[in-house]
């Protein structure tokens, strides 16, 4: 001991090191610490610009769907002109000879119709304007005789111009509009009867033909979604809420129930498709439910998101500390008991969020929807649940399949905005999965 | 405390409130228990002692019929309170448990308020007609429990909220709000610091005067304090059981000897 | 108590109880002697060995000090209970009981300084020597039996404590007659009774001894069936009236 103390630091060297110096080994270690630590970064990097770049195309592509543009158009409502258009058989195209003329005298009351023919002139305004006229006319009867102002849909393309998806070159080589349009259409948002404002039709309005990209809106889209979340949950809920408690508190553990746990682990690896395929033969071959029917969609994606749930549930109730089952067992409350007053509470945070996010990874499922028939062009909106369940409907992810298919680019930016809508209800289901999360949570 | 002990030991007559005869428990292929007979005395605190894994808890547990929800655990052989044997088949386990409460190892409250730890058990089982009767006892339990004084303003406060050795006085009167006659305590001090565990060993020397008291310790001081029966139990076998004082000074059983003295047992 | 470990898991626990123990044997050693030089002291009418002692009975009451220490440590962190509890609380009267032994012995070395200033009273200088010295084999025995737990041997020493108490009583008779004989001697007399009472009270401190190893060995104290000495002392004696 006291000749340690007593021999200079020198002396011991061989055994002795300094802390303020680095040695190899420690180098070496700090060395690969670092480079995984780059790693890591690199991988994380790789991720956001991913993410980034998917948020900057959908966003680049689809933002402009929540505008439109609007022309504005003075019409008389001639009563005879009225009654002979409800009198003939196609109906719209008399209504639109009334808005045309009626576009077109204003056009020249304002000297704006130089070098353009008017049939040509007439041609900005979309095809959706006459059913936008008629069901006026039809829904205020007392209008008709008096005067009015009208703003109506201007045609996809002239749209596309004020949006810049189209361009007086673009236009030489375009069937469905040309360069004399887009001057007018110039002309006219600079006498202000030309504007673009937000587009609330985009959310409630139903899907339009080709013809009409600018008229196409998410309205049954959603409704059909919503109505299938709605069957998710008030069917997925209780009976994955149901098989877990039983399978997780009151199964006895054995090789039935672990090949019953087995399956369900098995069951959420399925792919969706195949869920489809067993929906078609199901629910629509065999038990005759109608196809496209929101209750249809709803039952397949109950069944495929069944098994998150049940996993969600199982690990939620495993996490409940098995002092508090004890507890409530040891002042003589039965099983049934303990599990409702006492385990299902303190599980009911982690059972939601497993449910949010089982509904969110079923409002964004496709293809099992395609298989049932939910593709199909859908005008008209359902009815208000129930009945509604089983009339024709789509859903938003379909709906974006659908629009991406169509050749005219206005439908690529509508299909865009959809997702938009698809993906803040994603985040809205997920952020209030881990609001419910902080709020509920409990130490025990 | 200690002059009264004396005098107790001198008149032992307390009659006999459970009695063990012959019980073996299986956990499956595993004999946790095998041929324990003992009688246990109402209005005394009787500890069980021994090493890890011998089998006091396993047996503590048969006593309110706990191991019931271990799919794997068998028991056989009988025990009585008060001469009905609890693994009749006509005995309803939840009624027994009403009877026989329990206290754990790690406090464990709901994570509910004061109150509604303590009235929960009177809830389900009916005793109280009315919120009157339910707030009497409340009160009650919660002074059996030693902890009215410290929690009577604030019994909407949650119960997770206490220190340690308050809830694991919280759990107590939530055990005793059951009129229960047996209580069963499983390691009750193991996870209290030495102050909390005074407090509740104060508690448990009380409890005697209405309860049979049945207690599982690690430690071999708690059982020395508190006790006034204990039985050491070594792997599985119920070795040697007997006035606590006896088998502090002179056990009758080398394993006994060997175990409390500190020496491998 | 042939599956009973002997060694604690604690080891410095088993190096306490045997540290303790170690004492015990040091004090006894000491009281030992301190027994024979004193008997010796007294038959030789040897004052220096007398003086040695009585100043040895000093390093005697310092180990008491120390086991009541070391006792009161061991105790206070290691809570003995059953055998340990036994070692340590017979530790204690072993200890007390010798500390008195050795304060007997320097009682005895005391009066038999005073004594070589008197006429020697006929040959009870080394009666009462064979005496202490049956009384310090009693304590060696003891002490043996301590050591090696033999509850046998114990219980001989308690036995052999008859034939002290015989010897007391003899003394006892002789005294009264050398008394008697003649009244010059009763100075004498009454320092050598003292002497053989001490000496008989050793004895009773050895049988405390050997109480407390059976004690030890069988966790509970002797039956009190040995036969009560010889009434001679408390009988009156018509001759002095």
């Amino acid at each position: 001991m006291s000749d340690i103390a007593a021999s200079p630091p020198a002396a011991g060297e061989g055994r002795k090191t300094s802390l303020l110096r680095e040695t190899d080994r420690v180098r070496k270690r700090n060395a690969a610490e670092r480079r995984f630590e780059l790693y890591g970064m690199a991988a994380v990097g790789i991720g956001l610009l991913a993410l980034a770049f998917l948020l900057l195309s959908i966003l680049g592509n689809g933002l402009s769907s929540f505008r439109q543009t609007f022309v504005d158009v003075p019409v008389a409502l001639d009563p005879v002109a009225i009654e002979e258009a409800e009198a003939s058989v196609v109906k719209t195209s008399r209504y639109r000879d009334i808005i045309e003329g009626a576009f077109v005298s204003a056009l020249e009351a304002r000297g704006l119709l130089e070098g353009i023919d008017p049939e040509e002139a007439a041609g900005i305004i979309s095809e959706e304007a006459p059913a936008q006229f008629r069901d006026y006319v039809r829904a205020n009867p007392e209008a008709v005789g008096r005067p009015g102002e009208f703003t109506f849909l201007v045609n996809g393309r002239i749209d596309g111009f004020f949006k810049g998806r189209v361009t007086f070159e673009s236009a030489e080589l375009d069937g469905n509009v040309t360069p004399a349009q887009l001057r007018l259409a110039e002309r006219l948002a600079g006498a202000g009867l030309i504007d673009t404002r937000f587009n609330w039709a985009f959310f409630t309005a139903p899907d339009a033909s080709g013809q009409r990209p600018e008229a196409a809106g998410l309205g049954v889209a959603i409704l059909g979604s919503a109505y299938m979340m709605l069957v998710v949950l008030f069917l997925a809920l209780p009976i994955g809420v149901a098989a877990s408690i039983y399978l997780e508190e009151f199964a006895p553990r054995n090789r039935f129930t672990d090949i019953i746990e087995v399956n369900i682990s098995n069951l959420a690896a399925v792919p969706s498709i195949v869920f489809g395929i067993l929906g078609l033969a199901i629910f629509i071959n065999f038990a005759g439910l109608p196809q496209s029917a929101p209750i249809v969609g709803g039952l397949v994606l109950t069944l495929m998101t069944l098994p998150t749930i049940i996993i969600a549930t199982r690990s939620a109730l495993k996490a409940v500390p098995p002092s508090i089952r004890d507890a409530a067992l040891g002042v003589g409350a039965s099983k049934l008991q303990s599990v409702f007053h006492h385990v299902l509470p303190l599980a009911a945070p982690g059972i939601l969020t497993g449910t949010i996010l089982g509904l969110a990874q079923a409002l964004g499922e496709t293809a099992p929807l395609l298989l049932i028939g939910m593709v199909a062009f859908v005008g008209e909106y359902p009815d208000a649940p129930p009945e509604g369940l089983f009339d024709p409907a789509t859903a938003l992810p379909v709906q974006v399949y659908n629009w991406t298919q169509k050749a005219d680019p206005a439908f690529v930016e509508r299909a865009s905005g959809a997702i938009i809508v698809l993906l803040a209800f994603l985040v809205v289901m997920n952020a209030i999965a881990i609001l419910l999360r902080r709020r509920f949570e409990r130490r025990w | 405390m200690n002059d009264m002990r004396i005098t107790e030991r001198a008149v032992d007559l307390s009659e006999t409130k459970i009695s063990a005869r012959n019980v073996q428990v299986f956990y499956g292929d595993t004999h946790a228990i095998k041929d324990v007979s003992v009688d246990i005395a109402d209005k005394t605190v009787t500890a069980f002692i021994g090493p890890s894994g011998c089998g006091k808890s396993t047996f503590l547990r048969c006593i309110n019929r706990m191991n019931d929800t271990i799919d794997t655990a068998r028991v056989t052989g009988d025990i009585l309170i008060d001469g009905e044997d609890i693994y009749d088949r006509r005995v309803d386990p939840v009624q027994l448990r009403a009877k026989v409460g329990m206290v754990f190892q790690k406090p464990n409250p709901f994570p509910k308020s004061i109150y509604d730890n303590v009235a929960y058990g009177p809830r389900i089982h009916g005793l109280a007609r009315n919120k009157v009767e339910l707030d009497e006892i409340v009160e009650r339990s919660l002074r059996r429990g030693a902890i009215w004084d410290e929690v009577k303003d604030r019994l909407d406060a949650p119960g997770t909220g206490l220190s340690g050795g308050q809830q694991q006085r919280l759990c107590i009167a939530r055990a005793v709000a059951t009129e229960p006659e047996i209580l069963l305590m499983d390691e009750p001090c193991s996870a209290l610091d030495p102050i909390a565990t005074a407090q509740v060993e104060e508690l448990i020397d009380e409890l005697r005067r209405n309860y049979s008291v049945v207690i599982v310790t690690h430690s071999m001081q708690q059982a020395a304090r508190v006790s006034q029966k204990t039985a050491f139990f070594h792997l599985g076998h119920l070795v040697e059981y007997g006035e606590t004082g006896q088998i502090f000074t002179t056990p009758r059983d080398p394993r006994t000897e060997s175990y409390i003295t500190g020496r491998i047992g | 108590m042939t599956d009973m470990q002997d060694q604690h898991i604690a080891s410095a626990y088993d190096r306490d109880l045997e540290a303790i123990q170690a004492l015990i044997m040091k004090m006894g050693g000491l009281v030992e002697d301190a027994i024979t030089n004193a008997a010796r002291a007294l038959e030789t009418r040897d004052d220096e060995m007398a003086e040695a002692v009585r100043r040895g009975d000093a390093a005697v009451d310092r180990l008491e000090e120390q086991i009541n220490e070391e006792v009161a440590r061991v105790i206070a962190l290691r809570a003995p209970t059953a055998r340990d509890l036994r070692v340590v609380l017979s530790v204690l009267k072993i200890s007390s009981n010798l500390e008195r032994i050795g304060d007997y012995a320097k009682n005895l070395a005391k009066r038999a300084s005073v004594l070589t200033q008197m006429q020697p009273v006929g040959d009870s200088a080394s009666t009462l020597r064979r005496m202490a010295q049956q009384v310090r084999a009693m304590l060696k025995d003891a002490l043996d039996a301590y050591v090696q737990r033999d509850e046998a041997l114990a219980l001989d020493v308690r036995d052999r404590d008859v034939e002290v108490d015989q010897m007391y009583n003899n003394i006892f008779r002789a005294f009264i007659t050398h008394m008697m004989e003649d009244p010059r001697n009763i100075t004498a007399c009454m320092h050598l009774h003292f002497i053989a009472k001490n000496t008989e009270r050793m004895g009773d401190h050895v049988t405390s001894i050997a109480d407390q190893v059976v004690y030890l060995t069988t966790g509970s104290m002797p039956d009190e069936s040995r036969q009560k000495k010889d009434r001679t002392p408390f009988e009156t004696h018509g001759a002095v009236r």
